[in-house]
């Protein structure tokens, strides 16, 4: 993600700034595997407080999607809804030919990792794991069977015996897991699963995850608010926003062509351009470069990798601007720097460290990373 | 819940006072039972000959070991009724929206702040106008419905501390609400339960004033030893006091362990008074 | 998450039995009052107000009510004067002996409200535990007999029972007074006494308007103390409602007397309760 310079000249092929339509990209992918869930269109409501509005998605068999969306945006009451402990004020869920949001939880082929695992402290780890199995009356052998798989598959084999309040939090989310996944649910739902871990275990177990689910092959849908974890680990991105769904799309798709311009800033760092179209040209502040878009006020997210200290000569089509520095932030490999050019337009730019100190600079970015987002107005 | 660390200079005032009021409180228990042991019966100082009469007589006092025993029964049967309506009233209050929610609520913690006499009399009306006949039986009605109240809130305060999350995973993992509670509620309720049961016992074998007016020809202890007490002064009724007195401290001692090996368990009475604020929230 | 079914299986039963065993006699009680008695001592199920007006005529009915009250206001102030500052000291001094006295203020409930006032009669009767310790150490040499079958051995003997009622909710408010805010409050320069009135007393009224309800409800009406060691001065309202029902067989009086009283505690556990949600700040 961070190279300052090199592969914008793909990225120039590859977008189209004009036609931004993450539903229709959304669609394609998940035709490519028979859908599993189809929840249409969903809301809910409590009290006077709309949580979810006309929430659509298709989840497909063997596919890890993340719903991501901050604090407040709905989306643990959507992973509620298809779990069946809220019911939907309005809307339906489909599982294959059958009406999934009439069935009690209990009836619902789909489980549950709870955010703080809700393992029963009055159980072991064994009859955790063994509780659907049991309750569900299957054969002592067969449970006794299922269970020690389930516990060697999340390594806890030795600690079957122990209480949850004996083992650590990183072997309470494996025993979670096992619990969920013994009874072969076709979809499994994870509520900010690694939320309670540290940072180490967690980036850890982000990667044992996806492995576990490729190798099930059941279709997991994880809650998140954390948009890295999500774009590492995920096939594809349900933003929510405020009850709505912003963009479905895969991380790469959901990062260089953002929908709207909250995508744009909730997933990574961007600049939003406000610009005017006026024949075929677009000017912001002192920006301006050649566009087809028709007439009218524009936005547009520019990533901060995008734009770079400018050289002399370049190719044509080069947009550039100077300005003063006002903030370098080190990140490592690389450093962000604010740069204040004419009209007030802060540019945010992405460089490789070790450039030194920075006063005034030349800038310059290719028009057609400047991704045409729609705005996003305010909910609520 | 506080660690009581904060650095609060000492002081010889409160402590004084705390002094006083535990003296106070224990005085009367005190003098109950060193009277019980002695010769000259109750009163006069100081007390002399101590004997273990009282205590023969007792034992040798059949009224009194029949009142124990309907004592018993009632209170065994109170704690049954108490709890197979308490509980589901828990429940209701905790997870059910229903008209008239916030007036059944008031209703059920009633009688734990309202005076016994009330509770009693109206009770009284209701069995004379449907023609019951005033038994052992009406006594176990009363102090079913009576102590309701404490197994409400007992298991509602439980209920306030369950993670939901936990019924949640088992419906989750597909057990229906009828396994659900007696795998996973039920268990998590535990102390609650158990508190709540030796509370309305104990409750119900001390309680009198609304058996005072539920009682049909079966004395209940309290009111048997109320009859000899109106009669005159009956040292014997120290005795069967010292011995009940021991008897509570066993089932405090035993419950308090219990309450400490399971840990995160709260303090009855507290909960009761907690949850019971001005009674009808 | 619950179904409809399992919160109509949760809810019914209680809410049955609820209204059989406790709203009807409320009802009942109601009916009663507007009710009165032949002179062949049958209930008239004729609607009248003669109970209310005999209530309102006869001064012996207001003068019980009011010592009553009296007596209930003495048992509340002095329950909180005992309690309160011993929930203190156990909250905030006691360190680790803390939960021992804290049963320990318990185990006195545990032993039978009519065996300790009971004792109480021991302790104050003329030939009783105290006039024979007085006259035993020569501080008085004929017993005082006003100290059983008086008002004051009733204010005794209830304050006695209800200090631990008192002592519970208090407790537990000062319990729940985040103790950071004590120690901000003397990082910001205040005394403990500064601190106790400005900081720990406020955060507690909601426990000290809830033990003071519990020890004025409760010996408001009392009827055993009085008969056990009040005398004729320490009768009580009650007292006479137990006449009523009793001796006296007069229901609908009775019945109207317990009304009123039930609307007396009604409206006072209303008030407190609006006073608890007005202190409590969480």
């Amino acid at each position: 993600m961070g190279h300052p310079t090199g592969p914008w000249t793909e990225k120039r092929l590859m977008v189209s700034p004009t036609t931004p339509a993450p539903a229709v990209t959304a669609s394609i992918q998940s035709a490519a595997k028979p859908t599993l869930l189809s929840i249409r269109n969903v809301a809910k409501t409590f009290g006077r407080n709309a949580v979810l509005r006309n929430v659509s998605l298709e989840i497909a068999e063997g596919e890890f999607l993340t719903i991501l969306g901050e604090s407040g945006s709905g989306k643990t009451t959507l992973l509620r809804i298809v779990a069946g402990f809220e019911t939907a004020t309005s809307g339906e869920l489909w599982m294959g030919d059958e009406r999934l949001d009439r069935q009690p939880p209990y009836r619902r082929r789909v489980n549950t990792v709870f955010q703080s695992y809700a393992l029963f402290p009055h159980l072991t780890v064994e009859q955790n794991v063994g509780y659907g199995l049991r309750v569900a009356k299957r054969p002592a052998a067969e449970i006794a069977q299922r269970v020690a798989d389930a516990l060697d598959k999340v390594k806890m084999t030795a600690h079957a015996k122990a209480k949850p309040s004996k083992i650590s939090g990183g072997q309470q989310q494996r025993v979670a897991l096992a619990r969920a996944l013994v009874n072969r649910p076709r979809l499994l739902l994870l509520d900010e699963p690694l939320s309670a871990l540290d940072a180490n275990l967690r980036r850890q177990m982000q990667v044992e995850l996806k492995s576990l689910q490729r190798e099930v092959g059941i279709a997991f849908v994880f809650v998140t608010h954390d948009q890295e974890e999500a774009m590492v680990m995920s096939d594809r991105i349900a933003l929510l926003r405020s009850g709505e769904l912003e963009q479905v799309a895969t991380p790469r798709e959901i990062y260089s062509r953002p929908a709207t311009a909250y995508v744009a800033q909730f997933i990574g760092h961007t600049n939003l351009l406000k610009g005017d179209v006026r024949g075929g040209v677009v000017r912001g502040g002192s920006l301006s470069w050649a566009t087809s878009l028709p007439d009218g006020p524009a936005l547009f997210s520019l990533r901060p990798e995008h734009v770079r200290l400018a050289g002399t000569g370049g190719p044509p089509g080069l947009v550039r601007t100077r300005g003063r520095v006002l903030h370098q932030a080190f990140h490592g490999a690389t450093e962000l720097i604010r740069v204040e050019c004419a009209d007030d337009l802060v540019l945010v730019m992405r460089t490789a460290s070790g450039g030194g100190a920075l006063h005034e600079v030349d800038l310059e970015f290719s028009a057609a990373d400047a991704v045409l987002v729609r705005e996003s107005p305010e909910r609520n | 819940m506080s660690e009581g660390a904060t650095n609060l200079p000492r002081s010889r005032w409160l402590l004084v006072h705390a002094g006083a009021v535990f003296a106070f409180l224990y005085l009367p228990i005190a003098v109950l039972i060193l009277y019980s042991f002695n010769g000259q019966g109750v009163g006069g100082f100081p007390p002399r000959n101590l004997t273990l009469d009282w205590y023969r007589i007792l034992f040798a006092d059949e009224p009194i070991w029949d009142a124990v025993l309907n004592s018993l029964q009632v209170a065994f049967a109170a704690m049954v009724i108490a709890l197979a309506l308490g509980v589901p009233a828990a429940l209701a209050l905790d997870r059910a929206q229903f008209p008239g929610k916030a007036l059944f609520r008031r209703l059920v913690l009633l009688p734990l702040i309202l005076p016994g006499i009330i509770t009693g009399l109206s009770l009284l009306m209701l069995f004379n106008v449907t023609g019951t006949k005033l038994s052992l039986m009406t006594i176990v009605l009363g102090h079913g419905t009576a102590l309701i109240s404490v197994a409400t809130t007992e298991v509602f305060a439980g209920l306030q501390k369950l993670d939901r999350r936990q019924e949640e995973a088992s419906l989750d993992l597909g057990a229906t609400y009828w396994q659900t509670f007696w795998r996973i509620t039920v268990p998590n309720l535990k102390l609650s339960i158990i508190g709540a049961a030796l509370l309305i016992f104990t409750l119900s074998m001390d309680e009198i004033a609304v058996s005072f007016f539920l009682i049909g020809r079966d004395n209940t202890l309290p009111l048997e030893i109320w009859g000899r007490l109106r009669r005159g002064i009956t040292p014997e009724i120290n005795a069967v006091s010292t011995i009940i007195f021991v008897f509570s401290l066993v089932t405090i001692v035993f419950w308090y362990r219990l309450r400490v090996r399971s840990e995160g368990g709260a303090d009855v009475g507290m909960e009761l008074l907690e949850t019971s604020e001005g009674s009808a929230k | 998450m619950f179904s409809r079914a399992y919160k109509t299986a949760v809810a019914a039963p209680p809410l049955l039995w609820v209204s059989v065993f406790l709203l009807a006699p409320y009802l009942l009680m109601f009916c009663y009052s507007f009710w009165s008695v032949s002179s062949s001592r049958t209930i008239v199920h004729s609607w009248n107000l003669n109970n209310y007006e005999e209530l309102l005529a006869k001064t012996v009915y207001w003068q019980t009510l009011l010592r009553s009250m009296w007596i209930a206001a003495r048992v509340m102030l002095f329950s909180l004067l005992l309690g309160y500052p011993l929930a203190y000291f156990l909250s905030f001094y006691a360190g680790k002996r803390k939960d021992l006295l804290y049963q320990m203020v318990i185990v006195p409930l545990w032993v039978s409200y009519l065996v300790r006032a009971y004792a109480w009669k021991t302790i104050l009767g003329s030939d009783g535990v105290l006039n024979t310790l007085l006259q035993y150490v020569h501080l008085t040499r004929h017993p005082l007999d006003f100290l059983l079958y008086s008002p004051f051995a009733v204010v005794l003997t209830l304050t006695h029972i209800y200090t631990p009622f008192t002592f519970l909710p208090i407790y537990a408010a000062l319990e729940h007074v985040p103790r950071n805010l004590v120690e901000a409050s003397h990082d910001l320069g205040a005394t403990p006494v500064q601190t106790f009135w400005r900081v720990i007393f406020p955060l507690s009224i909601p426990g000290v308007v809830a033990g003071a309800t519990f020890a004025f409800v409760l010996s408001l009406g009392d009827f055993l103390a009085p008969l056990l060691l009040g005398g004729p001065s320490g009768i009580m309202i009650s007292n006479i409602v137990v006449s009523l029902f009793g001796a006296a067989y007069n229901w609908p009086l009775g019945a109207a007397i317990s009304l009123g009283m039930l609307v007396i505690v009604v409206s006072l556990l209303f008030f407190s309760e609006r006073l608890e949600k007005k202190w409590s700040f969480s």
